[in-house]
């Protein structure tokens, strides 16, 4: 949590200082109260005192309360900034973090964690520092200084006003031990809750096709069993603490009022009003004692929390970033949309197997290369080399006959065109959807987007829908099928005129037909550009310059279709499962 | 796996900020209150309860009062301690039944309101088994499982906490300005003048805020929402050098989270300190009148002793019933989506069926006659007049491209939705004449998405199916080639099966044709889409999926050739109706969609 403080700025600390001082003056302001409190009192119980004294003494109280008001608002309007600022600048430097994140990183926090790391994480710290630092600061400060006020005026109260601290800090610990490891268990059970009736929910046509519906209400009886008498125990212990607190306080009052009836008894007549005087000012003191103790305490039960979001922000923020950019920013070959492999080996930076072996091809302009191979046999992270995902461990990957490496990495995605496996809709309109990011080759034309959208056969239900190109896209683009979101993707490729296409199994949701036609088009408007394809069907594949197999991380063949029918076992394999021997060979 | 999108925070209608509001606050609570009728009495018990605690605690002050006036008579004479010590014991035992009657009425609540909770949970989870598969259509995942947990869990708590706080803050409120004004009206004039004059002050405050919560909340979703799109997309964002534009735009959205957090925090903030201060004012105001009316001995050093006290018991009642009543908006707001979800309308009622078809007498005739299906947010019929015969122990191929409607079919055949018009007969019996369930236990489903639950690879193989025993779970899994794979596993045929381990997208499919197998009913289902396995499971799969089919009538959502080219029957599906039905040959020999979609698969 430290840690994650030393974010805040000069300004921020020097608000902070301010703060603190303002807090000490407020704290001090409300403990001088209740010595006018005293003073009064002992006007009003003496005879013959004048008005204008008692008036005098309201009137420095006032001026006590007052102040303490104003600081206390101060305070408040600069906590809140502090906090503001500080979350503010938490989470742009989350959010540039996770951008410049490997592939593999972000896949080991998996993107939702890191969704809310960024989100709910950062908001919790916040919270904390702008109710706990008041707090925290004003507390103990409270507590001691109250103390210290109060110590020398009788052992007999102070001693009382100690038990009153120990039964009520005894029931809170108490309750902590029992509760807080019940409340991490609550938390489980309410994600089995959940567990069973997602469960149930994503199921719903297995469940009623085998009449299992008792079935998945006895197992959510059972959950919603525990998850109930778990949650009595939790609350009814905690119905405990209200009526200790009140009690505590009640009976501090009650004590110290008792106890001082036997000290004037006992003490001097001349004493008897100063220990009446400070009979009162002691309730009020020890009950701001109580106070400040029950504020610690409910610092206490925040600060595990925020805790543990304090930890999962430094995880993110102390992660290395692997993928350093390089210095090139202009051509210094003549090659132009090559891709080549140079004995690439790839492993993620802690395991111990290989995920791609001894990997060697070359790509020229104007090819179309296409990897194929069971899942896991590496083909999505072959490709993820080009545009640096993933680096790779040995060896090199050329683009254009420069080391990707080497590369700044704006002017390598220059280059790129990219369309992933799951299509990704950005919530804006299908126009800039298409013209998204920079390309370094000036803006995206409005005739380019068309063209774009047309080759990748969206122009007909894109012009069908209700404001065409300027239609908004819902966030993941949930207001479009799988299909048509993958043809926007890949026209966004497309619209970026790039050297080199990259398709990672990006033809998958697309239908036979559509996927046929679409290759042919993107094949006759991009006739010099080089093309990486990943596949899962044979069909999309077929007609490549060259076809890439791929079995567990090494290449298992490389040729045609055809010379691959005759020499490579693998792939007569993945053809026969799904085109029967006729059908090949027509093909 | 969870839908990342889903697991954000959530905006827009579904939104949920604190103070959200209900449509209709008062049907809402109306309603609440009808659905705890088999609380009542404890509740009315337990509201009672509060208000004697509530009451106990304001005669108190009075008696308090009653002891310092004794003690500072002690100043100037004896001290009269017997009446001290009965006082101090009267006090005492006060106290203690106080916080007696406090614990026994919030441990009342607190059962209560847990016991209602479970009984809403257990009813939505009923619900969910007795709604039309139409509904799922329409709502997500993610919305009614907010309803099981969030919007419960908002219940159960906030009528805990604000049914007890209301009770017990109204009983106080009233209590102390009767008793003040028992005790002397002038004081209590002086009190409760002081302190409304800065609750006005905290109102007007507190008014204003409000826009700076909602306008936090909003930029917050905002904000958050274009975290969740730049994570996810974020290859994307990377090779098209998206980088500067998200930037600029998550730097413009958390420059107006932070306006609106500065602001928010700073106006909420202030709630503590002014509160603060009309205690301190309130405190001054009766010390000075007090004083005041002492001197002219109007009143007794004790009366003022007794009102700061009640100042402190006006004050504090005050704030508790705003926040209860806050808290209560958001009970209200929960229970209205949660009875909303329970008052959906569910399937149509079973009791009039009479006839009944036997699982081993069934001979497997399907036919379909006239058909019409239209799903309720379509404009146009998805299923348009479709007649067809299955023979017994005939293979049925439905192909069609994704989203074509493929699964409508199965849908209406499992009698997961009601025809519109026109009837499916199985062996010449209407399947309207049949009760849902009777017609489940005639088909044998397997379906692409592989649903497993957690729980052992065993009764996963098993689910609900009874009198299953071991051995047969075992040569089942030997016919589909599962059973060296299972027993590799840690622990066999009892190894848990859990969302993310070593079990494969084949493995799982082979787990579900083995459910399948066990349910071994005389007409068959199956999804035939087999992506992402890879080819040495695909193979299995493909074999034990043949296995399933054998002497049974099966439909088969065909995405292999040779599944189509075998097929008795194939139903071409496309632009959500069925264009073409027939063989393969015939089918080719048309020329149409079907031989067009054939065809494709070898152009380039």
């Amino acid at each position: 949590m430290i840690k994650l403080f030393k974010n805040l700025g000069k300004k921020e600390i020097i608000l902070a200082i301010i703060s603190f001082i303002l807090i000490i003056a407020q704290v001090w302001l409300e403990l001088k109260m209740p010595d006018y409190m005293s003073e009064i009192t002992v006007l009003v119980q003496t005879e013959g005192s004048q008005m204008s004294e008692i008036l005098e003494n309201g009137a420095y109280m006032m001026a006590c309360a007052f102040g303490s008001l104003i600081s206390a608002v101060i305070v408040g309007y600069l906590a809140s900034n502090i906090s503001a600022t500080f979350s503010m600048k938490v989470r742009k430097k989350l959010f540039d973090k996770v951008e410049n994140l490997a592939m593999n990183e972000v896949k080991e926090f998996s993107t939702s964690s890191l969704i809310t790391r960024t989100t709910n994480d950062i908001t919790q710290i916040q919270m904390l520092i702008a109710m706990g630092l008041q707090l925290m600061i004003k507390a103990p400060i409270t507590a001691i200084w109250a103390i210290t006020k109060i110590l020398n005026k009788s052992w007999q109260w102070s001693a009382i006003t100690g038990v009153g601290i120990v039964i009520l800090m005894g029931v809170i610990v108490a309750l902590m031990i029992i509760v807080i490891p019940r409340f991490k268990i609550v938390q489980k059970l309410i994600d089995k809750i959940n567990g069973v009736t997602r469960e149930n929910l994503t199921g719903i046509r297995v469940v009623r096709a085998f009449n299992a519906e008792q079935y998945q209400q006895n197992k959510f009886e059972k959950v919603n069993d525990d998850l109930t008498r778990m949650q009595l125990f939790n609350q009814k212990a905690f119905s405990l603490l209200s009526p200790t607190m009140y009690l505590v306080m009640h009976f501090l009052t009650l004590s110290i009022y008792f106890v001082g009836a036997f000290l004037i008894r006992d003490a001097g007549f001349m004493d008897k009003i100063g220990i009446f005087g400070n009979m009162v000012v002691f309730s009020s003191y020890s009950m701001q004692v109580i106070m400040s103790f029950l504020m610690l305490a409910m610092i206490f039960m925040m600060l595990p929390r925020a805790q543990v979001s304090a930890d999962r922000i430094n995880e993110v923020l102390e992660t290395e970033i692997s993928i350093k950019d390089g210095k090139i920013d202009k051509d210094i070959t003549d090659e132009r949309g090559t891709v080549e492999f140079k004995n690439v080996c790839f492993k993620y930076p802690d395991a111990d197997e290989y995920l791609l072996k001894d990997i060697s091809f070359k790509a020229n302009k104007g090819e179309t290369v296409a990897f194929i191979g069971s899942t896991g046999s590496g083909k999505s992270t072959l490709i993820n080399l080009v545009p640096r995902f993933y680096d790779a461990t040995e060896g090199e990957v050329l683009v254009d006959g420069v080391n990707v490496k080497d590369y700044t990495q704006e002017f390598l995605h220059n280059k790129l065109g990219y369309v992933s496996q799951k299509a990704v809709i950005f919530n804006e309109t299908v126009k800039n959807n298409v013209a998204y990011g920079e390309n370094g080759k000036g803006e995206i034309t409005e005739d380019d987007i068309k063209k774009a959208i047309e080759v990748a056969q969206g122009k007909e239900f894109i012009e069908k829908m209700e404001n065409s190109y300027d239609t908004e896209m819902a966030q993941g683009g949930t207001n479009v099928s799988g299909g048509q979101k993958q043809r926007i993707s890949i026209a966004r490729a497309i619209a970026r005129n790039p050297e080199i296409y990259i398709f990672d199994d990006s033809f998958s949701a697309l239908d036979y037909k559509t996927d046929s036609i679409l290759r042919k088009e993107l094949k006759k408007y991009t006739k010099d550009a080089t093309t990486l394809i990943v596949a899962q069907r044979i069909g999309t594949i077929m007609n490549a310059d060259k076809i890439i197999v791929l079995d567990e991380g090494k290449i298992a063949g490389q040729g045609t279709h055809k010379e691959l029918l005759k020499n490579c076992d693998v792939y007569e394999q993945i053809a026969l499962s799904q085109l029967s021997k006729e059908e090949l060979e027509n093909g | 796996m969870a839908n990342p999108i889903m697991r954000g925070p959530r905006r827009g209608p579904m939104g949920r900020g604190p103070g959200e509001k209900a449509k209709d606050f008062k049907g809402a609570t109306r309603r609440l209150f009808g659905e705890l009728k088999d609380f009542r009495i404890l509740i009315i018990i337990s509201l009672i309860l509060a208000a004697i605690g509530a009451i106990l605690s304001i005669i108190a002050p009075n008696k308090l009062s009653e002891m310092t006036d004794v003690i500072s008579q002690g100043l100037f004479m004896e001290m009269d301690i017997d009446r001290i010590k009965r006082i101090a014991l009267y006090l005492a035992s006060l106290y203690i039944a106080s916080a007696i009657f406090t614990l026994i009425q919030s441990i009342l609540m607190t059962d209560v309101s847990n016991r209602f909770a479970k009984q809403l949970r257990t009813r939505i989870s009923k619900k969910i088994n007795n709604l039309p598969l139409r509904y799922f259509d329409k709502h997500s995942t993610g919305d009614i499982l907010s309803r099981v947990t969030n919007d419960v869990d908002t219940i159960a708590q906030t009528m805990n906490q604000s049914l007890g706080t209301l009770v017990t803050s109204i009983t106080l409120f009233s209590g102390a300005v009767i008793m003040m004004f028992y005790t002397n009206w002038i004081m209590a004039f002086t009190a409760i003048g002081a302190s409304l004059l800065g609750f006005i002050f905290m109102f007007l405050i507190l008014g204003r805020s409000q826009k700076y919560f909602v306008a936090r909340q909003e930029e917050l979703g905002n904000l958050n929402g274009h975290i969740e799109e730049i994570y996810s997309g974020l290859n994307v964002v990377k090779v098209y050098n998206g980088k500067k534009e998200a930037d600029r735009k998550f730097d413009e959205f958390n420059k107006r989270v932070y306006e609106a957090n500065r602001k928010s925090q700073f106006l909420s903030g202030l709630m503590q300190p002014i509160m603060g201060f009309i205690g301190n004012f309130g405190y001054v105001a009766v010390c000075i009148v007090g004083a005041l009316l002492t001197m002219n001995n109007v009143i007794s050093f004790g009366v003022i002793v007794a009102f700061i006290i009640y100042v402190r018991l006006f004050t504090n009642p005050l704030s508790q019933i705003a926040q209860a009543m806050t808290s209560l908006q958001s009970t209200a707001a929960a229970s209205e989506r949660v009875f909303e979800f329970l008052d959906e309308r569910e399937m149509t009622n079973q009791d009039r069926v009479t006839k009944r078809l036997d699982k081993s007498k069934v001979k497997g005739k399907i036919e379909f006659k006239n058909i019409v299906f239209q799903y309720d947010n379509n404009d146009k019929p998805t299923i348009k007049n479709f007649s067809a015969v299955a023979k017994p122990g005939q293979k049925i191929a439905i192909v069609g491209p994704t989203g074509a409607g493929k699964t409508t079919l199965v849908n209406l055949l499992m009698k997961f939705y009601e025809l519109d018009s026109g009837e499916i007969k199985i062996d010449g019996v209407s399947t309207s004449e049949l009760t849902r369930e009777n017609i489940h236990e005639l088909f044998t489903m397997v379906l692409q998405d592989t649903w497993l639950f957690e729980g052992t690879v065993k009764e996963n193989i098993i689910y609900n199916s009874s009198n299953v025993t071991d051995e047969k779970v075992k040569e089942v899994c030997k016919i589909v080639g599962l059973d060296h794979f299972i027993r590799t596993l840690p622990k066999g045929y009892d190894t848990k099966i859990s969302e993310n381990d070593s079990v494969s997208a084949g493995q799982r499919q082979l787990l579900t044709i083995a459910r399948g197998m066990i349910q071994n009913a005389p007409f068959l289902i199956l999804d035939e889409a087999t992506s992402n396995v890879d080819t040495r499971t695909e193979e299995l799969v493909q074999k034990a999926m043949d296995k399933l089919t054998e002497g049974k009538t099966s439909f088969i959502i065909a995405h292999r050739l040779s599944t189509i080219k075998n097929a008795d029957l194939i139903l071409v599906i496309g632009n959500g109706n069925i264009v073409e039905q027939g063989n393969h040959e015939e089918l080719m020999e048309k020329n149409g969609v079907y031989a067009e979609l054939y065809n494709s698969q070898f152009e380039l």
